[in-house]
């Protein structure tokens, strides 16, 4: 009955544990390497966003009291990962100043997908270019069948030394109706 | 041949290329089986492309686009190579759907071939993970921006979305990591998963043969030679399709690039308002602006989500007649609706004018960079993105259009072409300081039109009524006289546009010097040349030279331009308005100092 070709069935208890052993030492030999590459992956999570003080973005006099919106870029330090540089554009804000000298601040990017907003001078709206989500001057979402699940995000603005104007720049999640600062 | 035995003895050579070449064709070699043969084929050009690509390719924000340019306008046909590798791209999703069409069609999905529709669905995924990740790499505007959509849609992903984005973008924000990473995926993860999938694809494909066509009218026949002779014509049609692709504007002499385009470089900072997926993707970005805010999660991942479930289970449902029509019927639904969401997409872009206007912007930019990385300064290790930031011929007009247009013009409109909505209010600046600028001012018709003085306080102050009444009655010799003197005042300013007829003229100009301070009495109230403490009107000394520009944004109320005269042009830079390089830009552009490529230099693209 033998056949020579053939091997065995293996049984009993030692062949188990052999089985289980030979199964667990290759399984566990294949997470190293996973798991060295998974924790260096994985080491965005706890990287922190750069943007957050307050930067001064510009002066009175080049933002007239005339309730239009004027778009500036926020300079201050960016890091790259292993670069730094130093007063670059880390985004851009809307600004308008209304007649009673109020200040609005608002972060350019729309809250749908992150695209650039534009304001059109013409229309008086705010309009991104990407998926037509329109904003009223105030920021509010204008047309209701935008895309953009909430208004642009206002940003916290202030006046210091009696002309200049500076803004605690943050971005925000996109996509989401609450405001949730992206730290 | 005793050779040959010897290596098929040893690797059993012989079976195997049998059985690759001789696989029972039932019915007899047909066209509608060519599809999986030219994907196939579409992927080994992608893998050889590819890989030469990766040889001249360096994955960083300072490096990615810049090798990309270098690839395409510098290296030896690297135009065609990565023309091969971006069309033939394009043509795997087209080929992708033509194959998955063929499957249904045929009821080639029917069991027992469920697993290996499955696996071919995945191996379509996969092809497009490799699309949406190459379409970032290289760095240029239009990549960054569409792919920063596409990222961004990732965080409605219920509950994990956020940390999803970031694991997948390499932090919070686009950098080094997101090119990294991209890459990674791009050329190791997903062409390895590709490959393993393709393998079983084809081994299962193998296991259960080929679904015939029926009925059949011919009888079986090998692989090898009718089928491959079929597959291999194809192939040539899909080669020759992307050569067409690539030599298209060539060989209509329409303008646009040899091969596949690049932008200018990624800016963060720099608004893109023409950010758009490729082609293939339009119908989903189309059908994003279908979902008001706060229900985008359902045109981006659950109906989607669902729709390719529904794929998924095809095979299932394909067992009975009703299902197989069902699916039928379904695929054509898809193909239909998406044929049209592109179709609107493109339509709706083409009547937008801010679009277009984005468009040629976005062109004009990515002409102008490779203009100046050609320049004998070349690229800075900084990368390509500070050469725009620097030119003046770039960032003159956008500063102007922002700060300088709400009163002045450029030509009747606010530097970028487009016409402010506040009306002008002080003087229109092309060819600021040139002779017919001047020439103009001088003239008693147009010192008050708004192009000069006629919107600002100085519209009859004492120069306007100077040219009004003195000059007016200039005589035919006073009048040679006064052009003499603008030939002069002009000269101060140095312009690049007149250095011919500055050098010209020099006799002239040194006439109309001497005219300036004597008979024509403009140093009553101006200094020129010398130091006069009761001038009470600008200095006329280096008019319009980059220096006298430069002071005169600065601070147009310092005492030796209006003093207390100023109108409301605010001190740009002595209130921190504008920073020192940016003034600077502002004046280089308006004196027309750039950098131009010699004429002999003209890359044609």
């Amino acid at each position: 009955m033998n056949d020579p070709g053939r091997i065995p069935p293996s049984n009993g208890r030692r062949d188990f544990l052999k089985k289980i052993a030979a199964s667990l030492i290759s399984g566990l030999l294949g997470l190293v390497p996973l798991a060295a590459g998974l924790t260096v992956f994985l080491d965005p999570l706890r990287r922190k966003s750069a943007a957050n003080g307050a930067v001064r973005v510009t002066t009175l006099e080049a933002l007239p009291n005339d309730g239009v919106p004027r778009k500036f870029p926020v300079l201050a330090t960016r890091v790259d990962a292993w670069n730094t540089f130093n007063q670059v554009a880390i985004g851009a804000v809307y600004l308008l100043r209304t007649a009673d000298n109020q200040l609005r601040a608002f972060n350019v990017v729309c809250p749908h997908a992150g695209c650039f907003v534009d304001y059109l001078a013409d229309k008086g709206h705010y309009l991104c270019p990407c998926h037509n989500s329109t904003f009223t001057v105030a920021g509010k979402v204008e047309d209701p069948a935008s895309p953009a699940p909430r208004g642009l995000d206002a940003l916290q603005v202030e006046v210091r030394g009696e002309k200049e104007v500076w803004v605690r720049f943050q971005n925000f999640q996109a996509g989401t109706a609450e405001k949730i600062v992206v730290a | 041949m005793k050779l040959l035995g010897w290596l098929d003895q040893r690797t059993g050579y012989r079976k195997l290329l049998h059985d690759a070449l001789f696989e029972n064709v039932p019915g007899g070699a047909r066209w509608r089986y060519v599809w999986g043969s030219t994907l196939t084929f579409a992927l080994a050009v992608q893998f050889i492309t590819g890989i030469f690509l990766w040889m001249a390719y360096s994955p960083s924000s300072q490096t990615a686009w810049e090798s990309v340019y270098y690839i395409q306008d510098q290296m030896q046909g690297g135009w065609l190579l990565r023309g091969l590798h971006h069309y033939m791209a394009q043509a795997m999703t087209v080929l992708l759907v033509l194959h998955l069409m063929q499957v249904v069609i045929d009821g080639a999905y029917k069991a027992p071939r469920e697993i290996n529709f499955w696996f071919g669905l995945i191996l379509l995924q996969l092809v497009l993970a490799l699309s949406l990740t190459g379409y970032l790499l290289p760095w240029d505007q239009k990549g960054f921006w569409a792919t920063k959509v596409a990222t961004n849609l990732v965080v409605t992903v219920p509950m994990i979305g956020p940390s999803l984005q970031r694991i997948i973008i390499g932090g919070t924000d686009y950098g080094h990591h997101t090119l990294t990473r991209f890459f990674a995926l791009h050329a190791g993860l997903i062409p390895g998963l590709i490959i393993a999938l393709l393998v079983g694809h084809i081994y299962l494909f193998r296991r259960h043969g080929l679904t015939a066509k029926e009925p059949r009218t011919r009888p079986d026949a090998a692989f090898w030679p009718d089928q491959v002779l079929k597959d291999a014509v194809a192939c040539l049609a899909v080669m020759a399709a992307v050569l067409f692709l690539i030599l298209r504007h060539r060989l209509f002499s329409s303008p646009g690039p040899l091969g596949a385009e690049l932008g200018a470089p990624a800016d963060p900072s720099e608004p893109y308002s023409a950010a758009r997926p490729d082609w293939y993707f339009l119908f989903l970005f189309q059908f994003l602006k279908l979902f008001p805010g706060g229900t985008e999660v359902w045109g981006a991942i659950i109906i989607p989500g669902m729709i390719m479930a529904v794929i998924f289970l095809m095979p299932l449902l394909g067992r009975w007649n009703l299902g197989h029509r069902f699916n039928l019927g379904l695929l054509w639904c898809l193909i239909a609706g998406a044929g049209l969401l592109t179709y609107l997409a493109l339509a709706e872009d083409r009547h937008n004018s801010n679009y277009q206007a984005a468009a040629k912007a976005a062109e004009a930019e990515a002409d102008r960079v490779r203009v100046l990385a050609e320049s004998p300064a070349g690229i800075p290790s900084s990368g390509a993105v500070t050469l725009l930031r620097h030119d003046p011929l770039t960032q003159g007009p956008k500063l102007f259009a922002q700060q300088c247009a709400t009163c002045h013009r450029f030509d009747g409109h606010d530097g970028t072409g487009r016409v402010p909505k506040d009306p002008q209010s002080a003087s229109d600046l092309k060819n600021f300081a040139s002779r017919e600028w001047i020439a103009d001012l001088l003239d008693p018709d147009k010192i008050s039109s708004t192009n000069y003085f006629g919107g600002t306080k100085h519209r009859d102050g004492k120069m306007a009524k100077f040219v009004k009444k003195d000059m007016a009655n200039y005589t035919a010799e006073q009048k040679e006289k006064l052009t003499k003197a603008i030939a002069a005042l002009s000269a101060e300013a140095q312009l690049k546009s007149q250095l011919v007829a500055d050098q010209r003229d020099a006799a002239i100009i040194e006439q109309g010097r001497a005219l300036i301070e004597t008979e024509l009495k403009c140093t009553d109230c101006h200094q020129f040349r010398k130091k006069d403490e009761d001038a009470t009107a600008p200095d006329l000394t280096g008019h319009g030279s980059r220096s006298w520009l430069v002071n005169f944004i600065n601070n147009p109320a310092h005492p030796a331009f209006y003093g207390k005269s100023n109108d409301r042009m605010p001190a740009f830079g002595a209130e921190h308005i504008l920073t020192e390089p940016e003034i600077g830009l502002i004046a280089d552009w308006l004196r027309g100092t750039w950098y131009e490529a010699p004429a002999s230099n003209a890359v044609a693209r």
